[in-house]
């Protein structure tokens, strides 16, 4: 038991004193998985909309597909981002491998179907009664898009929440695309990885006393919006 | 603006809903359309509305007797109350608003509009409040200020006090008699509720088994 109570004692006082190394870890983490969502975003989000919106051949197969790819082994996709980005791969000449935009172009791929998914659905959802009013009240084809997408916001969120969750625990794509460099491509997970098998507890204890507490902070958001969205299901018309 | 509404025809998976209706209709009147529930009168304000295409028929729209397109123009000119008004997951404020963002209106144009309808209303009190924690009776008296503060020259409402009480009805209904004595509104409204009809004391056609009875 004390090599674990010793371990808590030193990470909290790591955190405490707002140690440097800890301090750059964790804001790559953010940095990799915040941009990795946003692009995700960009792209999952339109995505969803056009499939949740449109009917068109095979759409069945694309949601069924994207499900799939929801729960996607994040070292497969740090496998397949690997063979794209290697020397001998065909982006292989960009020379992104073992750098952070390396990291966010794998953790995108594990956002995005995360976010059209849930999005989708999100969207699927809204009352069609929402599309007719709106369209009774004059609105265009495009703005009676925009209502709908307004109208699923929350489940939206959601899904983008729940991205942002997967993205900052993952660490088999990363670790694979980005190397866990110090100071260059180390981030939270794999750097919690890689102290546990030095046996240096306190460091990984630290960081994943902070992951908990983002998770935490991430969850409770996704709680928050969630509880907000909810009216909608006691809407009277 | 006048509505003329010729052989119209409506089928859905092989169930004639509407069976060679035709009529016109004048420009400030009242109408209520009366029959029993899945006569067709939905449908029929439905395709009057432009939301559906009919099967057979035509409808058109008059302004000094010259046929007018039927573009977002028109349609912008015309609305419908729906049974159930699909208020959005916003305030009070932004869904009265809605119908005069969408036509691209200024900000303190819109502000202007939304307050006086909202006291039409009677929902003042209510503006900054979700519109889905609404009672029933409040949600069908903002789908009719949505629906009035785009200032429409034909209004059609479908059952508007079907699932409301009493009280509800009586605002409603001197609603619907105000916008028409003040702003000439053309009133098209389905109900299956005679005593209503009577209140409302406009033109009454009765609908029977997708046609209307003479």
């Amino acid at each position: 038991m004390d090599p674990i109570i010793e371990g808590f004692k030193k990470a909290f006082a790591l955190i405490l004193a707002m140690d440097r190394e800890l301090i750059g870890i964790i804001f790559l983490s953010i940095k990799v998985s915040g941009f990795a969502l946003l692009i995700g975003s960009i792209l999952g989000i339109p995505a969803g909309a056009f499939i949740g919106l449109k009917r068109f051949p095979l759409r069945s197969i694309a949601i069924s597909l994207l499900n799939t790819l929801m729960g996607l082994p994040p070292v497969v996709v740090g496998l397949f981002v690997y063979l794209l980005l290697s020397r001998s791969g065909p982006l292989g000449f960009m020379g992104l491998l073992y750098t952070p935009s390396a990291m966010v172009i794998a953790q995108t791929i594990l956002a995005l179907p995360i976010v059209a998914s849930l999005s989708n659905s999100a969207i699927v959802s809204v009352d069609p009664i929402v599309k007719q009013a709106s369209v009774t009240l004059g609105a265009t084809p495009s703005q009676v898009t925009m209502t709908i997408i307004k109208e699923a916001r929350y489940g939206i969120m959601s899904g983008v929440i729940a991205a942002l969750g997967r993205v900052m625990a993952e660490v088999g794509a990363i670790l694979i695309v980005g190397g866990n460099i110090a100071g260059y491509t180390r981030v939270m997970t794999t750097t919690i990885a890689l102290e546990t098998d030095k046996g240096n507890f306190e460091l990984a204890l630290a960081l994943g006393i902070i992951l908990l507490f983002i998770s935490l902070a991430i969850n409770l958001l996704l709680h928050l919006i969630q509880k907000k969205g909810i009216v909608q299901a006691g809407r009277w018309g | 603006m006048k509505l003329s509404a010729l052989n119209l025809w409506k089928a859905y998976n092989g169930n004639t809903a509407v069976k060679n209706c035709s009529y016109s209709f004048e420009p400030g009147k009242i109408y209520t359309l009366m029959g029993p529930n899945g006569c067709g009168k939905s449908t029929f304000l439905r395709l009057c509305a432009l939301l559906e295409e009919p099967d057979a028929g035509e409808i058109n729209y008059f302004s000094n007797n010259n046929a007018l397109k039927k573009d977002v123009e028109l349609r912008r000119k015309i609305t419908l109350v729906l049974p159930k008004v699909g208020a959005f997951n916003a305030t009070v404020f932004k869904n009265a608003a809605y119908g005069l963002k969408i036509r691209g209106l200024r900000k303190k144009d819109i502000e202007e509009k939304v307050e006086k309808i909202l006291e039409f209303v009677g929902l003042t009190d209510k503006k900054r409040h979700n519109a889905l924690t609404l009672s029933s009776g409040e949600t069908q008296r903002l789908g009719i200020a949505r629906a009035l503060v785009i200032e429409p020259e034909i209004i059609f409402l479908d059952e508007p006090t079907a699932s409301i009480d009493e009280k509800n009805t009586g605002i409603v209904e001197e609603i619907i008699l105000k916008i028409n004595k003040q702003k000439g509104t053309t009133i098209i409204m389905a109900t299956h509720d005679v005593s209503q009809a009577k209140r409302l004391a406009g033109n009454i056609l009765l609908m029977r088994e997708g046609t209307f009875l003479a």
